[in-house]
């Protein structure tokens, strides 16, 4: 996984409260047994005004014109600003997958579904929970001012407006250590077979129904 | 000391370690794996040389992409066949247990678990699918996990997690005839919102809840993800172990003995303290439909489409006058008013031999509406299929009109060829009213499967109570 320090990027605001996972990125593109290649297809109903399948060349595409990702101020925006429970529905790893794949590295938002809060931190995506005041704030900002750029910095746990107003944002420790050093998860568990094996031993006593197999 | 909630129990008990920075090190149980979100992690496993931990901890079938119609022809699209051999081709590479296409056995992961009794009650359950929170019912800890948390439990065991928080929503009440699980789910839904869940763990309690059958417990946890809270879980009681008792893999004789004295034990203690604690009245409830894009748009039906002008919040009254659009809905329209075009009974919330009874209930003697353009019900796995079939329910569908289909996930988010076409309107028992989540431009409307099925033989929602 990529770690992620800091970054100063263009911002695209997405305008909607409870964008769910299948607004992200649409079923139909699940069905694909690779992790990359789903930035094309990223809010792919909202972003193309034809029906979308696989295989098909996005570039020839007609583009929805008034969706804000197809508008020249907003590419190679690296930093997504949302509204409340972005991110609800499935669990889908695929959506995280689609916005690192588009160059999403950081969103923020009021709140976040749980799954994809926990599957961003996988896949070296930064999800910055700011307050609904704060978010109103920033969207009013980014709509007026074309270019507007944040700058993130994890270690530090800031976000730096142009005008240098900074945000103080939290987030738990081992996400914050995990992210910034780019660690495996697997790795580091692997760490721990000693007391995986002997937890496996004690259950294995106390409740032996549990280690049927199937 | 207060006591333990049943969650901090199922915790507790699966702790191999406290990493001591907030996280634990979670004891896997039971891994549920499909096509969909499994691929990627199979693949890592082999990019890093590793083997599943336990491999008889896992289970698998493919259920997103199957199709539901003849299946002698096996996957017309090349790449959900592609999916579903990929599956085939990693279990067999690891030696993992595939309920495949054409078993009997096969459906939908949510519905095979406990019907095979490869879901105990006490396990940690987890699967690379949201609503894997239906396991919950059987007083397990069960909870959706992403495809690095696939790859993870495959090899490992287990998870790092942080606990959530406890909350506990009660319900109590005689719930009214021709209300359902799913009728107090989405009612609960309604209520607490779709990210009211979020961060927690919620147990479901109260005498209303006590009253549903393994059936009903199962949707109402499944539904908990669209509360935005991972897990759900009811506690054990009778129901729980009867139902249990002797499915295939559920432990015989000596261990059963064991097993049972270990699961009473597996509630919440009368001074367990939650942090929230939400009451709801049953006697009170009707079925429920819901209006718009998000489950939390949910009324009942005697009700009207809602207004947004009424709505104070500025982002709740723009996210309510895009639904409605989509929707295609005008505000103050009774509900009993919108006519589906495709009605849609099965998933992992409603697809269960209970559930379809309930349909079936409803539409003997009685003929689907002129105006639906297709009803279909999709039962949840091979089995409940054939149970039907024993007891007649596909030809009380077949006569009124039905479409009897193969056991999978079909239109509840049409990753096979089950879809709606755009602007098609659909009495659904899934669990999702996204846009586009039963086929782009396709507009769902959440009800229960009797409520499906008054829906299908009227050609509009109706109080199925009105039915008789």
């Amino acid at each position: 996984m990529e770690k992620f320090e800091t970054l100063t990027g263009i911002v695209m605001p997405l305008d909607r409260p409870n964008v769910d996972t299948d607004a992200i990125i649409p079923k139909q593109f699940l069905k694909s047994i690779k992790r990359s290649g789903f930035g094309p297809n990223l809010f792919d109903a909202w972003r193309y005004l034809d029906q979308g399948e696989p295989g098909m060349d996005n570039s020839v595409r007609p583009l929805n014109p008034d969706f804000l990702l197809n508008q020249p101020r907003y590419q190679a925006a690296q930093v997504l600003l949302a509204r409340e429970n972005f991110g609800c529905g499935s669990s889908r790893e695929h959506a995280p997958w689609a916005l690192l794949d588009y160059g999403f590295r950081v969103i923020i938002a009021p709140s976040f579904a749980d799954i994809f809060y926990n599957n961003c931190f996988k896949n070296g995506i930064l999800p910055i929970v700011v307050d609904a005041g704060q978010v109103d704030q920033l969207f009013k900002q980014v709509e007026t001012e074309e270019g507007y750029q944040l700058t993130i910095d994890l270690a530090a746990q800031t976000i730096t407006k142009p005008d240098s107003e900074v945000i103080q944002f939290a987030i738990d420790e081992f996400r914050k250590h995990r992210l910034l050093n780019g660690l495996d998860d697997i790795g580091l568990t692997l760490q721990h077979v000693d007391d995986i094996q002997a937890y496996e031993k004690k259950r294995q006593q106390e409740a032996p129904w549990l280690f049927r197999n199937v | 000391m207060a006591g333990k909630t049943l969650y901090d129990k199922l915790w507790d008990a699966h702790m191999v370690r406290d990493n001591g920075d907030g996280t634990a090190l979670l004891y896997i149980d039971r891994h549920l794996v499909h096509e969909v979100t499994s691929p990627q992690a199979f693949e890592g496993l082999r990019l890093a040389g590793r083997k599943p931990w336990r491999v008889g901890a896992n289970l698998a079938t493919p259920d997103h992409n199957v199709p539901t119609t003849d299946r002698a022809e096996g996957i017309v699209d090349p790449v959900s066949r592609l999916q579903v051999e990929t599956l085939d081709a990693n279990c067999e590479a690891f030696g993992i247990t595939e309920f495949k296409m054409n078993d009997l056995r096969q459906g939908i992961v949510h519905v095979i678990g406990p019907e095979e009794g490869a879901t105990l009650p006490g396990m940690t359950v987890v699967c690379g699918d949201s609503h894997t929170s239906t396991h919950g019912a059987f007083g397990a800890l069960a909870f959706g996990i992403g495809t690095s948390e696939v790859e993870h439990v495959l090899a490992t065991q287990c998870l790092v997690q942080n606990k959530s928080r406890a909350m506990l929503v009660s319900v109590n009440g005689q719930v009214p005839a021709g209300v359902t699980a799913k009728d107090i789910v989405l009612a609960i839904i309604g209520h607490i919102g779709t990210a009211g869940g979020t961060g927690y763990a919620i147990e479901f309690g109260g005498d209303a809840i006590r009253a549903l059958s393994m059936e009903g417990r199962m949707t109402l946890c499944n539904m908990a993800i669209e509360a935005g809270a991972r897990a759900g879980m009811v506690a054990v009681d009778e129901k729980t172990i009867e139902y249990v008792n002797g499915r295939p893999y559920a432990p015989k004789a000596k261990i059963w003995e064991q097993a049972v004295a270990n699961w009473q034990t597996l509630h919440s203690d009368a001074d367990a303290k939650f942090d929230k604690v939400i009451h709801l009245d049953a006697s009170s409830l009707k079925p429920q439909v819901t209006w718009g894009t998000s489950p939390e748009m949910v009324i009942s039906v005697d009700g009207r489409v809602p207004d947004p002008a009424t709505e104070h919040d500025e982002v709740k009254r723009e996210g309510m006058k895009a639904a409605l659009n989509y929707m295609d809905l005008q505000p103050n329209t009774p509900m009993v008013e919108i006519k589906p075009d495709v009605v849609f009974i099965g998933s992992c919330t409603n697809s269960r031999i209970e559930d379809l009874r309930e349909a079936a209930r409803v539409a003997k003697g009685r003929k689907v509406a002129d105006s639906i353009k297709q009803a279909l019900v999709v039962p949840g796995s091979g089995l409940v299929k054939q149970q039907a079939e024993q007891e007649g329910l596909d030809k009380i569908f077949i006569d009124a009109g039905f479409e009897w289909r193969e056991p999978g996930c079909s239109m509840c988010l049409a990753m096979n060829a089950d879809r709606l076409q755009a602007g098609e309107r659909c009495a659904s028992t899934s669990n999702r009213n996204f846009e586009g989540r039963q086929g782009q431009g396709g507009r769902t409307h959440l009800v229960s499967p009797a409520m499906a099925a008054a829906a299908a033989v009227t050609g509009h929602f109706i109080d199925v109570r009105k039915l008789g």
